[in-house]
């Protein structure tokens, strides 16, 4: 497996690859429904979630969180990720913009692998927190 | 509903699941992520010694595996969200792998809520092994019963 990054070259602080998610809409989650199997109505049936109150769909969490992924998989590589952790704070609702970053906060050794941790937030257009997490990927 | 601690500990049937390509690509593009190592098998294999997962990848399994593989509280549907989701990978998990995941519930607890009321959360734990009878990853995930129904 091909690391992406050098143990000695990161350090506390640093800032990972941001990813930008414009116009979120609800052919996203209609196509995630798809790829996933999620096919819990709130997030594609505008008859059901209007009879629930709710003004319109919004994202499957999940949707959201592999967006974020992608920050971890263009840091360290595809295959380099140990432990991905996301708490779900707010909905992602069509027409949003989400930012996808994270940055670093310490590093650690287990089983011989060096380990590179940080914290991850996807934040919307307003700066309010929609998902939060925290990561383990492994450097060479 | 007074909350069942007895449920801790139960387990589902173990349940099948093959790593397919055409999925991994497919929740790839979902996901809005184009890197080429999930659409490429040649460089896949040169860059990472096959086709990689998405890191959530292994969240498709919850809509597939049969219900007895999931052991459950008497959650009420409605009211139920997703809390927290955590993926821990002790191996490398590739395309063409078939992997046999068992579902555990971990923990039930209670907490009171804001808006929602009393909340109460289940802590279910899906260990996944591969063909070789490796432990590839652990997937955690929390669900939360609100007082209220979701959403808005």
């Amino acid at each position: 497996m091909a690391a992406k990054i050098r143990y000695n070259d990161v350090k506390a602080g640093d800032a990972i690859p941001t990813v930008t998610i414009d116009n979120v809409s609800r052919p996203d989650f209609v196509r995630y429904a798809g790829a996933s199997g999620d096919f819990v109505p709130l997030h594609y049936d505008q008859t059901f979630v209007e009879a629930a109150g709710i003004p319109t769909v919004f994202a499957q969490g999940m949707w959201t969180a592999g967006c974020l992924s992608r920050c971890l998989t263009d840091f360290a590589g595809a295959g380099q990720v140990r432990r991905f952790k996301v708490r779900f704070a707010r909905q992602v609702w069509p027409g949003d913009t989400l930012t996808c970053r994270g940055k670093v906060t310490g590093k650690s050794e287990k089983n011989g692998e060096k380990l590179v941790e940080g914290e991850l937030e996807v934040v919307n257009q307003k700066g309010e927190a929609a998902v939060k997490g925290s990561f383990a990927v492994a450097a060479a | 509903m007074p909350i069942d601690k007895s449920i801790v500990g139960k387990t589902g049937k173990p349940f099948t699941m093959p790593i397919e390509w055409s999925k991994v690509r497919e929740f790839a593009r979902a996901i809005r992520d184009p890197n080429p190592v999930y659409f490429n098998p040649e460089l896949a294999k040169q860059e990472c010694g096959g086709v990689p997962v998405p890191p959530t990848f292994l969240q498709v399994a919850a809509f597939w595996m049969g219900e007895d593989s999931m052991p459950t509280a008497n959650f009420d549907l409605r009211r139920i969200l997703h809390g927290e989701q955590e993926f821990e990978f002790l191996k490398p998990i590739f395309v063409g792998d078939v992997l046999t995941g068992t579902s555990r519930i971990a923990d039930v607890y209670e907490k009171e809520g804001g808006r929602g009321g009393k909340m109460t959360f289940m802590v279910t734990e899906i260990e996944y092994k591969n063909q070789k009878g490796e432990v590839v990853a652990y997937a955690r995930g929390t669900l939360v019963e609100t007082g209220q129904a979701v959403g808005g």
